[in-house]
């Protein structure tokens, strides 16, 4: 599996939706990425890449965009 | 009155996240102009949300002898006309992108708006009656809980008191305002003269403590759900100079997140206060002591004051000794008037007569202090939601009709029974829907039968072995 790959799937099991839904997802704006959702997203995305995120990036991982940004601090290239 | 503002004019009441501020003085005047409008004493069903308007439209009416029924703006509609039917409100204080059939804007302010209804005056008000909160808002059952000045009044001061708070506290906000536990803290911070910071971002948004460092908050409140976030967000590491106190309410915590926040607070010169409480006892019932929170790991303390607690056994009997546990019951002056379903309950008056039969099963220590050991009312906490079991089954069974399902589980995880697995994802997800909670708190379970005793009542011990 690629990293895109990986990461697109974190959210999809994370969230519950669908690939093509998940790059357009912003936190707070759909019912799916509340708190709850965000919590499960952060140990996907753990999970997936054997991470462990600082609580600054946490709080700052409010899209599908900035999410990849975050990840790049930790050697992570999607 | 609710509150005298009066006495502390120049202080500033409420900050919001975008910096908008309101004194006193301020926020008296703006509640005047209000109930101006409203003419008199009428129902006002307020759609709640952590921001000016809301604020403003909540201290206005409950100071200005107005009904208020506080209810989740994000509401579903289906649900919101169910009990805009039931109860008739002669106006609604909404956001102003909230669309109305037949009423006609009246005010506008903060960007909220008055709507008036075509129900008029026809609603009777107990003359008591203050305000209306669902026990369960996020399924919509059109139950309320009736709360009077007097018990609002009487919870307030009390925990005024044993809080010990002042005019410099800055409580952040981290609970919508229809949820009684976040209505506690506006209400007993504006009788002490506080600043509230109002925000709708919550602990795990980076805008949430952007707001509580450029302010310096020096408190929150949190349900268990919100300390376990904190946790796994690794908050220990956080560096924030003008938190003081931290409260929990809302459910039982777990005692190793109990441990971990006491021992942090204790050693970072803090406190941190557990708390217990029912929407049918205003809001608290008790709490303990943040200088015992480390030697009583896992208890809620002791009654506030002015409350006292009992135990009853099977048997109806005040249990006397400790370590044995019983049915907790409460009485107090903060135990509302008792419950409405239908527009004509507004009219009664008092029917708890100050006592509350909580549901919770609990057991009190040699010193006084009394841990919740179970429930005997079948509902969950879903993420800090109350959510009640027979309510969702009887939801699930009128909108899938033929279907066989039950409910059961334990917080934080309700687990959906059914025979028919192929519904059991359109179940979920409408069940989600309907009620606002993350769809990770369903969990789907497909079995043969669901087990019935020969009356045909469902054998809910039979399920709870799948629940691990």
């Amino acid at each position: 599996m690629t990293n895109l790959e990986k990461y697109l799937n974190a959210f999809v099991t994370a969230l519950e939706v669908s690939p093509a839904e998940a790059p357009a997802l912003v936190y707070g704006q759909s019912k799916v990425w509340d708190s709850v959702g965000h919590m499960s997203l952060v140990a996907a995305l753990e999970d997936a890449f054997d991470i462990m995120l600082e609580m600054d990036d946490i709080i700052d991982l409010s899209s599908f965009d900035k999410g990849k940004e975050i990840l790049s601090k930790y050697d992570v290239e999607i | 009155m609710m509150w005298k503002f009066e006495g502390y004019r120049d202080n500033v009441a409420v900050i919001d996240e975008h910096g908008a501020r309101l004194t006193y003085a301020e926020l008296r005047h703006e509640g005047r102009m209000l109930c101006q409008q409203s003419d008199g004493r009428c129902l006002v069903f307020c759609l709640c949300k952590n921001v000016l308007g809301s604020f403003v439209g909540y201290t206005a009416f409950l100071n200005g002898g107005v009904v208020l029924a506080m209810l989740p703006a994000e509401m579903d509609a289906a649900l919101f006309q169910s009990l805009y039917d039931t109860y008739r409100p002669k106006y609604v204080w909404a956001p102003e992108d909230f669309e109305l059939e037949d009423s006609c804007p009246r005010y506008e302010r903060f960007g909220y708006r008055l709507l008036q209804t075509s129900f008029g005056d026809g609603v009777r008000l107990a003359p008591e009656l203050a305000l209306l909160l669902t026990t369960s808002g996020s399924t919509g059952s059109p139950k309320f809980v009736r709360q009077s000045y007097q018990n609002i009044r009487a919870n307030t001061e009390s925990i005024v008191s044993y809080l010990s708070l002042t005019q410099s506290e800055k409580p952040i906000t981290t609970l919508p305002m229809n949820y009684t536990y976040g209505l506690s803290i506006i209400n007993s911070h504006l009788e002490v003269g506080a600043t509230i910071l109002l925000t709708e971002k919550g602990v795990a948004q980076k805008e949430f403590w952007q707001f509580f460092r450029e302010q310096g908050a020096t408190s929150f409140g949190g349900v268990p759900y919100t300390y376990e976030m904190l946790d796994r967000m690794r908050f220990f590491r956080m560096d924030l100079p003008t938190l003081t106190t931290m409260t929990q309410a809302g459910g039982k915590l777990l005692p190793e997140l109990h441990q971990k926040f006491a021992q942090w607070c204790q050693e970072t010169g803090r406190q941190f206060i557990v708390m217990y409480g029912q929407c049918e006892a205003t809001a608290r019932m008790a709490y303990l002591p943040w200088d015992m929170s480390l030697a009583k790991i896992g208890a809620m303390g002791i009654p506030i004051p002015g409350g006292q607690f009992e135990l009853i056994d099977v048997d109806g009997q005040v249990i006397t000794q400790p370590h044995v546990t019983g049915e907790l019951r409460y009485r107090g002056k903060n135990v509302t008037l008792g419950y409405a379903t239908t527009g004509d309950d507004l009219r009664k008056g008092d029917e708890f007569g100050g006592v509350l039969e909580t549901g919770d099963m609990a057991q009190v220590d040699e010193d006084g202090y009394y841990t919740i050991v179970g429930r005997k009312k079948r509902f969950l906490k879903l993420f800090g939601n109350r959510v009640n079991l027979d309510e969702v089954e009887r939801m699930l069974k009128s909108q899938f009709p033929g279907v066989e399902v039950a409910c059961a589980g334990r917080d934080d995880r309700l687990t959906l029974f059914a025979t028919d697995e192929a519904k059991l994802p359109q179940m979920r997800a409408w069940l989600a829907e309907k009620t606002g909670i993350n769809i990770s708190g369903f969990v789907p379970h497909a079995i043969p039968a669901i087990p019935q005793n020969e009356a045909g009542k469902t054998l809910y011990k039979e399920l709870e072995k799948y629940d691990d």
